[in-house]
């Protein structure tokens, strides 16, 4: 009888459960950071190619899954959280993606090898970089325990918590990024310049990861605070 | 009085059709927020319906009955009772033309608004402006307005005393197992209340005011006691709490939903039913006293009838229905399906103890939005909201203009 039943139509797709899925393959997607700077150290050229591959395929697939989310949200909806702020949180989560991407892309297009004096310090740099991005997706992952209260109350207190320690990871990485780019000037004539473009670009790119990390923290903060 | 029976048969049909038209589609909508939390089954959801739709039509039916029967249209006015039978004949036709073509179009259209619409319509033609009791379809109208808005207020409350005294406890699951009982408890007992107070008259049974509430009182310690049963037989899966800390919270809520769907399809029952059966009573009366009277008792069958009817059209298409609603709301958790079906009970079955045909669709999208504001609902389409109002405003014109056809219709075919 009714092809659209008004009680069926009232309610739109969740976009949070889909926020969540997403935010999952990004962390997955920087995951493969770590092996990829593990292989390019162990010169495997193989296996930066199919870390690479892997990061590539991710990315895509948080893309598609952003765009299908972004398709479902149309203006007359009616949710707990702004659109926009829950848009921009969206946002942040797909940037995580594309710097990793960015990463793998430099890594292979350019070639590059990892200099003797950056060996101690990139791997445990990336590590703690990826460690944001688990944080991260931890407080992702209450989005659905902030929606069963509204977005508001005790819960909120326990969000914020976990927000404050993934700055304090963020803050973490800051240093060491520093202090890599210190060591790759003291070191800047052993390169050529254009290595030296190259890894300060490198560095950056990873310290990124985890600024937009935080990022997402924060519009998550500002979701929240409305 | 001449033809009398083939009147009678003309209206027992359409009045059936009428009524299975509520069963196959707006039973799925009165229920569907139970189903779409997955608190409950379809098949749950159908056998619930059958039982409490008749037993909400049978004995709490016949305040909504009397309205639309005699209290749009001022008897006084029809000088020959032919013009009568023809006018509910044409209002019944006309209503059930245009919710085929609502249905068709997939446009979400009251059956209430419908056949108060024709009602009016045909008063206007078939007896003159004066004769529609224009204070009565005014009160009918600002009740359209007033009960998606108290639908909505109650559910807003609720939503907010379940997530202070439950979800924000120490232990919500504790809470929840504690206050749970409390709920049901509440809803039987306005439920009880609402339907025993004066109600039963037609049964034969009239209760003093303490006696109505010594019985809702019982009825309502009944289903607490039955709900605290079902709520300690609930098994917390410690996986699913690791993952959403609430899970178990929500299962605990899903038992109660079997109270609130109960309460619901027995509000349903009582309001909806009228539609169909309220003009057949009125041509049933005249067809066979030969004279429009005031005051004639509502013959049970006809209330037997309208029960059956609902239920028929519950077997038939009302499931399918059901089942499209289940599938397509996966957002809705059973706290708020709880809340949201709590409401829009309480408030229909206040509108229709006071003989107010309100519509049960907008007082559920009304009690929806209130949990929506209270607690927040992942995502509700607004836009939706904007097409049931609309369609409601339209269809009053509408039915109007279908019945008065009608009534020079069936005023050519047998004058």
């Amino acid at each position: 009888m009714r092809s659209t039943n008004p009680i069926a139509a009232l309610f739109g797709k969740s976009p949070f459960r889909p926020m969540q899925e997403h935010m999952r393959v990004v962390e997955e997607c920087a995951e493969e950071v770590i092996p990829l700077l593990e292989a390019l150290r162990d010169r495997d050229h193989e296996r930066v190619l199919g870390h690479k591959d892997k990061i590539f395929a991710l990315e895509g697939e948080a893309d598609d899954l952003k765009n299908e989310l972004r398709s479902h949200l149309p203006r007359s909806l009616f949710m707990p959280v702004d659109r926009r702020d829950l848009l921009d949180l969206l946002n942040a989560q797909d940037s995580v993606a594309d710097t990793v991407q960015d990463i793998a892309g430099l890594v292979v297009l350019r070639g590059m090898e990892i200099p003797g004096f950056m060996s101690d310090g990139l791997l445990p740099y990336a590590r703690r970089v990826v460690d944001a991005v688990h944080k991260c997706r931890e407080v992702i992952s209450e989005l659905d325990e902030l929606l069963e209260l509204g977005f508001r109350g005790s819960e909120t207190a326990r969000v914020e918590e976990a927000i404050q320690e993934l700055s304090v990871i963020e803050t973490e990485t800051d240093d060491q990024g520093m202090a890599l780019v210190g060591l790759l000037f003291e070191h800047q004539d052993e390169l050529n310049a254009l290595e030296v473009v190259y890894w300060d670009r490198l560095i950056d790119l990873i310290g990124d990861i985890a600024d937009y990390a935080e990022d997402v923290g924060d519009r998550l903060r500002l979701l929240i605070a409305r | 009085m001449e033809s009398a029976l083939i009147f009678i048969v003309l209206a027992s049909i359409l009045g059936l059709y009428m009524t299975w038209g509520v069963g196959a589609n707006d039973v799925a909508n009165a229920m569907g927020t139970s189903v779409g939390s997955g608190a409950i089954t379809v098949r749950k959801a159908i056998i619930i319906a059958a039982i409490f739709e008749f037993a909400g039509a049978f004995l709490a039916g016949g305040h909504v009955t009397g309205t639309i029967r005699k209290g749009i249209i001022d008897p006084s006015f029809v000088t020959t009772p032919e013009i009568l039978i023809f006018g509910m004949l044409a209002a019944l036709l006309g209503a059930g033309i245009w919710l085929m073509v609502a249905s068709y179009f997939g446009w979400p259209v009251s059956t209430t608004h419908t056949i108060v619409g024709s009602l009016i319509g045909f008063g206007v033609v078939g007896l003159g402006v004066d004769a529609v009791e224009w204070g009565q379809v005014s009160g009918i109208l600002a009740s359209w307005l007033v009960s998606p808005l108290l639908g909505g207020t109650i559910a807003y409350l609720l939503a907010q005393s379940v997530r202070v005294f439950i979800l924000e406890a120490d232990s919500p699951l504790e809470a929840a197992k504690r206050y749970g009982p409390i709920y049901v408890f509440m809803m039987g007992v306005l439920i009880a209340l609402v339907t025993v107070w004066k109600g039963l008259s037609h049964l034969n049974i009239d209760l003093t005011t303490l006696q109505a509430v010594a019985v809702a009182i019982a009825i309502g310690l009944l289903t607490a006691l039955i709900g605290r049963v079902l709520i300690n037989r609930v098994r917390v899966d410690p996986d699913a709490d690791a993952d959403f800390h609430y899970a178990g919270v929500e299962r605990v809520f899903a038992p109660l939903c079997v109270f609130t769907a109960c309460s619901m399809a027995f509000a349903h029952g009582s309001n909806d039913v009228a539609n169909g059966i309220g003009p057949l009573a009125a041509i049933v009366s005249i067809a066979q006293t030969g004279e429009v009277t005031q005051e004639s008792v509502l013959p049970i069958w006809i209330l037997l009838l309208g029960g059956t009817g609902i239920v028929i059209g519950l077997a038939t298409m009302g499931y399918r229905v059901m089942r499209t609603i289940g599938k397509k709301i996966t957002e809705l958790t059973p706290s708020r399906g709880f809340c949201a079906e709590l409401a829009a009970a309480s408030t229909v079955v206040i509108a229709s103890r006071l003989g107010l045909p309100v519509s049960t669709t907008h007082i559920i999208v009304g009690a929806v939005l209130g949990v929506g504001f209270a607690r927040g609902i992942a995502a509700i389409d607004l836009r939706v909201v904007f097409g049931i109002v609309t369609s409601w405003v339209v269809t009053l014109p509408i039915g109007a203009g279908l019945a008065a056809f009608f009534f020079f219709f069936f005023k050519g075919l047998f004058l």
